[in-house]
């Protein structure tokens, strides 16, 4: 939009000019450090260079003068803050406990296993006192369990059911507003649609938690009041202001010429919308979902609150389900700093990064195109 | 077109039918998303009017705070605004100059505009709970940690390097950042191009039309997206989880490195940590209608304005 003008020539605005462009490279940098920083804090976990192995070999109390603060603090799987607060006989009685808890442990075979290398946060195994081998996420017990699939099967699961609602209702009012309401009610309907918007996530799983899950539990009778049934209508509620508006733009965006025309050629209203704009808009409508996805899949409040967060492998709809954002929330605070169990939650979280970072450059891009094309087709 | 057939008129009727389920259909889909908008709000609104009052507003939270007679929201309400505020400052400068360089200076179709627009698009979707994992990654144990050993000697104990208002209000700024340059690219863009255009004819530098001329007319659409910001802040939960957000503090954050108690947490608390949630249950109701009637005001606000910057632009072009 700048208009051209000689201004470089100015050292003033040259500077002006660099500045302003440096300050607006930090949507560029953010990206970058956060994709950076998330990934940083689970970095030992994806080179496989933390061990959960509780049967390494215990060591007398004898030995803590042989061994260096490093050692030892590593040894009682300290953090150095901690180490550093610890007298030398508090350090004593923890080399006691640990030998005791050695033995006990070293009865089960499992103790040796390192469940946070990526066989065990992908493949099934079978654990002691298991008759079959099972994906378990379980990562406060005698022997934390890492397995993801369940985290993210419960995502895809309140994810689907969020889109099989969401979507229609939202596509179906989209092609309302953009295409057959009259101007005035749609100068009315579109703010009120972008209110819902405004309805914090918060509020939304507190809604789903205290009205929504008894209201769905007498129609349907289900066993657990909270799944992810309820957490995923919960969900598609947050969606539907998404894929509306970007499908509304979308819809909007096919020129004006191509209505006229098919009116002009007989068709009514709603097979100008159904045959016309809608085919041309396509690519948008899709990118809406793929977006609707993404803002679905990221969520927390909603199903942190509403989906019952038990991580058991099912594919039932409505069993209580615990999604790889919920897991997140509910279990950093009560980690280990730069414990296995932290480090984990990062790694689903920069998975989740990954995984909303393709989703909205697909979407972006195929947008990105459609509104190059309409604009082209519409001079 | 003069003189159907019959089988034309009685195709043209059938088309009629299909015409009326079509609009019907999409007519109902429409109404039931603002069957679903009155619901959630009445609801909210019936319910918890009836516990809110001066006192509940004002009142301070006592060591129980889920006793019904006893609790308030004023330390939330309060933690709430604070780190918005903090937020707005971090946010609209970054956030208005990036959108003065893509509508002033960038030319469209070069790469590094293409790649900042693609950043801020990207920005905007990236998950709630993402970036509370950045703000503890990067904020609290990267930035906070080495201030600490440089500015501290790290001996005491941390005075940065654990969560604090400061770093969860960063944290709002990167997410809202997408907000602010959307809203302030949108106003400037419905600035006539002729105003720029006779600044610079009458000699003003490109600078000076910028700051003179383009921004004080760009104002009310700033002003939008410092609210819209503002606004999908105060809601958040999630990035404040582990940046900030205190279950309980028997005192007012005082500094910048203070935790803070926060209306949408304090929200979450209530409706999931609660002893008897049946006995708190008008507690949790009238905290979400103050929470509500935060963000909707705000929302509000923004969204009059907004409809008035586009129906100037479209009154342009």
């Amino acid at each position: 939009m700048g208009i051209k003008r000689g201004h470089k020539a100015n050292p003033v605005e040259w500077v002006a000019e660099k500045m302003i462009f440096g300050v607006s490279l930090s949507a560029i940098v953010m990206v970058f450090l956060i994709f950076a920083f998330v990934t940083r804090e689970a970095l030992p976990v994806i080179l496989g260079r933390t061990n959960t192995a509780a049967a390494r070999p215990a060591r007398p109390v004898g030995d803590m003068e042989k061994m260096s603060p490093r050692e030892l603090q590593e040894y009682l799987e300290l953090t150095p803050a901690e180490f550093a607060q610890k007298d030398t006989e508090t350090l004593k009685l923890l080399m006691e406990v640990k030998i005791e808890a050695g033995q006990e442990l070293r009865a089960d075979k499992d103790s040796a296993i390192n469940t946070s290398s990526w066989h065990y946060l992908l493949h099934p195994h079978q654990w002691t006192g298991y008759d079959k081998p099972v994906y378990i996420w379980q990562p406060v017990s005698q022997i934390a369990k890492y397995n993801i699939i369940p985290l993210l099967l419960g995502s895809l699961k309140a994810t689907f059911v969020a889109l099989l609602f969401g979507v229609p209702v939202a596509l179906g009012a989209a092609i309302y507003v953009s295409q057959l309401a009259s101007p005035r009610i749609r100068e009315w309907l579109k703010p009120i649609i972008e209110l819902l918007a405004g309805i914090p996530s918060v509020v939304l799983g507190f809604f789903a938690l205290i009205v929504m899950a008894s209201f769905l539990q007498s129609i349907f009778g289900t066993q657990s009041r909270l799944n992810a049934f309820v957490a995923g209508l919960a969900l598609s509620v947050a969606i539907i202001p998404v894929v509306f508006s970007i499908a509304e733009d979308a819809l909007t965006s096919v020129p004006r010429s191509y209505t006229q025309a098919a009116l002009a050629l007989g068709a009514s209203r709603w097979k100008a919308a159904w045959q016309v704009v809608l085919p041309a808009a396509l690519p948008g409508v899709f990118a809406a979902v793929v977006l609707g996805f993404g803002r679905a899949i990221g969520e927390t409040m909603v199903v942190l609150m509403a989906s019952g967060n038990a991580s058991i492998l099912s594919m039932g709809l409505f069993d209580s389900t615990r999604t790889i954002t919920a897991t997140i929330a509910a279990e950093l605070a009560e980690t280990v700093f730069g414990g296995t169990h932290y480090r984990i939650l990062f790694l689903i979280g920069s998975l989740l990064f990954i995984v909303t970072f393709l989703s909205n450059m697909a979407g972006e891009m195929v947008i990105h195109n459609l509104k190059r094309r309409m604009e082209g087709k519409g001079q | 077109m003069s003189a159907p057939s019959h089988t034309h008129r009685f195709k043209a009727r059938q088309w009629d039918a299909i015409s009326f389920c079509f609009t019907g259909l999409t007519g109902l889909a429409t109404f039931l998303i603002i069957a679903i908008l009155a619901v959630i709000l009445g609801n909210i609104v019936i319910n918890g009017w009836a516990h809110l009052s001066w006192g509940f507003i004002t009142g301070g939270t006592q060591k129980d705070m889920f006793s019904v007679g006893a609790s308030g929201v004023l330390p939330m309400i309060f933690g709430t605004a604070a780190r918005v505020i903090l937020m707005s400052i971090f946010v609209m400068p970054v956030g208005v100059i990036t959108a003065i360089y893509l509508t002033e200076y960038a030319r469209t179709s070069s790469l590094a505009t293409r790649i900042i627009r693609g950043a801020v698009n990207n920005l905007a979707g990236v998950p709630s709970i993402v970036f509370g994992l950045f703000g503890l990654g990067f904020f609290i144990n990267f930035m906070g940690q080495n201030m600490d050993a440089f500015l501290r000697g790290g001996t005491q104990a941390p005075l940065w390097g654990k969560p604090a208002i400061l770093w969860a209000s960063m944290t709002l700024a990167v997410m809202t950042l997408p907000v602010v340059i959307v809203a302030t690219e949108e106003s400037l863009k419905a600035i006539p191009q002729g105003l720029r255009e006779a600044s610079l004819a009458l000699g003003a530098t490109k600078l000076e039309t910028i700051l003179k001329i383009v921004l004080p007319q760009a104002l009310p659409g700033i002003m939008t997206g410092a609210i819209l910001a503002i606004s999908r802040a105060a809601g958040e939960v999630a990035p404040i989880l582990f940046t900030g957000a205190a279950y309980y503090m028997a005192q007012l954050p005082h500094s910048l490195t203070d935790q803070f108690m926060d209306l949408g947490y304090h929200v979450f608390i209530l409706s999931t940590q609660s002893p008897n949630i049946e006995q708190t249950r008008p507690i949790l109701y009238a905290t979400v209608l103050v929470l509500l009637l935060l963000t909707f005001a705000l929302n509000l606000v923004a969204i009059l304005i907004r409809a008035r910057i586009r129906a100037r632009m479209r009154s342009l072009q």
